[in-house]
């Protein structure tokens, strides 16, 4: 089976009359990281309850790997990485007890685990490199930890569609990496990962693909064409910082070519100078001249 | 037998055991210990703790009514009981009001009501034995009748833990492998309401309120992992059940709130005991 995401002309509607997703769609057929990229509250989350079976769809279909939601979901062939502050980590649970819970689909109704899911439990705690600290409590692990410790929990259950829910926040920049680098050879594995992130910075290194998305799908397509200024813009409107330098900011000649700087987080701090270490600020945003 | 003699320990033990209204008690506080304090677990990890409270308050009108009506009076503090957690459900799904909130109106508006009535209707229970028990006082047919309904509950939500945990936990993984946690979440809240019921006569509506929290929290703080979160919870609870009822013989004082007494006294060590094991 080839992991598939197919998303058509889905609307999610709450009862109290909020539309949170508006015939959205997109197609995902081949192993892929997509990015999934909108401001807070654009609906993110909705799509993500969707997928998960969480809310019914008020119209449209889902389809994972070919299947409906429910069938999907009883096969285990979709896994949830949950956002940092959605898990309480002071839950008297250790890291192999959660990567166990991967396996769970697996067992009987009593969940014993045999032998076949104890190998599972061990492999997936090898490839992600936490097998030294499986038997910590989840709360003394680093954030980049706990987010492996989750991924090891979507490879030992064997999921062919992994939905990441803003993965990168409150993880240092080497971590990330290490992340970014397991997520590659889960798509080499064969399987299909939906992250949803507002880190825009690392969207063109790590991701094949991107929807972004605001109540509905504004545009979808490969990173290189699809992830744009122009398309952000449509995305984020006033909610984007858009530092934008060139000319009498940058440099005395007549180079017409600038530096774009989109984030919708912090105020960007952006170097510029012989030695790269001169701070700039864009007209407008500084100091009050005296 | 003067302290200090040998046997005393094991007399302190037996002696008040020859007494028949001795051992029903024991038995009794014994299965409340334990079904509480399974079910406390889980209580503790889902933010629940109220809802104990809530179910315990919200029989007393089912009693009194059930009692007019000439049914049961165990059905109608379950209907009772179950009713105020299924309509605290509904009411925090329909309006803007937290979860807490929602709780303490429905039970305290429920218990109020019940206490209307108790004292308009003339009932043949004892008011203070349905607010703090009697656990010296049950019947071989009580005890009977509470270890029919607390020996399964406990039982399963013992055998189904690796479930109901991962409901507490991460009820989206628990969404992701097929399980209904809705469901799951019902299931908890019946198990809660018939120990509850279950407990009344020995432990009465405020006691057992504590019995439903304290082992859980005691389980938690002192271990890392919840299969011995339940195991600490429930030797810590039954002990104290034990040593409570045969406390309260020797020194003549009431049994059920010494039990809790002695439950609480142990959530500091048990805290101590926990920060040096980690």
């Amino acid at each position: 089976m080839t992991a598939s995401l197919e998303v058509r002309d889905v609307t999610v509607r709450y009862p109290n009359g909020v539309v949170a997703v508006d015939r959205a769609g997109f197609m995902l057929d081949q192993p892929t990281i997509c990015a999934l990229v909108g401001v807070n509250g654009s609906g993110k989350s909705s799509l993500f309850k969707a997928l998960m079976g969480f809310v019914a769809p008020g119209g449209g279909t889902i389809r994972i790997g070919g299947l409906a939601v429910d069938e999907a979901l009883k096969k285990g062939l979709v896994a949830y990485v949950p956002q940092s502050d959605d898990v309480d980590w002071n839950f008297p649970v250790l890291v192999e007890d959660v990567v166990m819970m991967g396996r769970y689909g697996h067992m009987g109704l009593l969940r014993i685990p045999r032998a076949a899911d104890r190998a599972a439990v061990d492999a997936a705690l090898e490839r992600v490199g936490m097998a030294a600290l499986r038997t910590r409590q989840i709360g003394e692990l680093s954030g980049g930890q706990k987010k492996r410790a989750f991924l090891a929990r979507a490879l030992a259950q064997g999921a062919q569609v992994i939905l990441l829910d803003e993965p990168f926040t409150g993880i240092d920049l080497t971590t990330e990496q290490a992340i970014v680098t397991l997520m590659r050879e889960m798509r080499g594995e064969g399987r299909l990962m939906l992250v949803s992130t507002h880190n825009l910075g690392s969207v063109p290194e790590f991701c094949d693909q991107v929807v972004l998305f605001n109540r509905t799908v504004l545009a979808f397509g490969p990173t290189e064409t699809t992830f744009t200024a122009a398309n952000l813009a449509l995305t984020f409107g006033a909610a984007l910082r858009h530092v934008r330098l060139g000319g009498a900011d940058l440099h005395d000649d007549a180079d017409a070519r600038h530096v774009t700087v989109l984030t919708d987080d912090e105020h960007p701090l952006v170097l510029y100078g012989p030695g790269g270490n001169q701070a700039v600020v864009p007209p407008g945003q500084g100091p009050a001249a005296t | 037998m003067a302290p200090g003699e040998a046997g005393y320990v094991i007399e302190w033990f037996t002696a008040p055991l020859a007494h028949e209204f001795m051992l029903r008690g024991l038995i009794v506080a014994m299965l409340v210990g334990a079904g509480c304090a399974v079910l406390s677990c889980y209580l503790v990890l889902k933010g629940w703790s109220l809802m104990g409270d809530a179910v315990s308050h919200a029989v007393l009108p089912g009693i009194v009514l059930a009692h007019l009506a000439g049914l049961s009076t165990k059905l109608g503090a379950l209907a009772a009981g179950l009713g105020c957690a299924l309509a605290t459900g509904y009411i925090r799904r329909n309006s803007r009001v937290r979860e807490d909130a929602v709780l303490a109106i429905v039970f305290a508006g429920m218990f109020a009501a019940g206490l209307v009535l108790f004292v308009k209707v003339d009932t043949d229970q004892h008011l203070s034995h349905i607010l703090f028990g009697n656990v010296l006082g049950v019947t071989w047919a009580e005890v009977a009748e509470t270890a029919a309904v607390i020996v399964p509950v406990a039982l399963l939500a013992w055998a189904r833990r690796r479930d109901l945990f991962l409901v507490c936990f991460d009820p989206a993984h628990a969404r992701a492998i097929g399980l209904d946690a809705r469901r799951l979440e019902i299931a908890l809240l019946v198990g809660l309401a018939l120990v509850i019921v279950a407990a009344l006569a020995a432990t009465g509506i405020v006691l057992v309120v504590a019995m439903l929290i304290a082992p859980g929290a005691i389980g938690f703080v002192a271990t890392r992992r919840f299969d011995a979160m339940m195991a600490v919870a429930t030797g810590v609870s039954v002990s104290a059940c034990v040593l409570g009822v045969l406390a309260s013989f020797h020194l003549d004082v009431a049994t059920a709130p010494l039990i809790v007494v002695i439950q609480a006294g142990c959530f500091l060590p048990a805290l101590w005991i926990g920060k040096r094991l980690r």
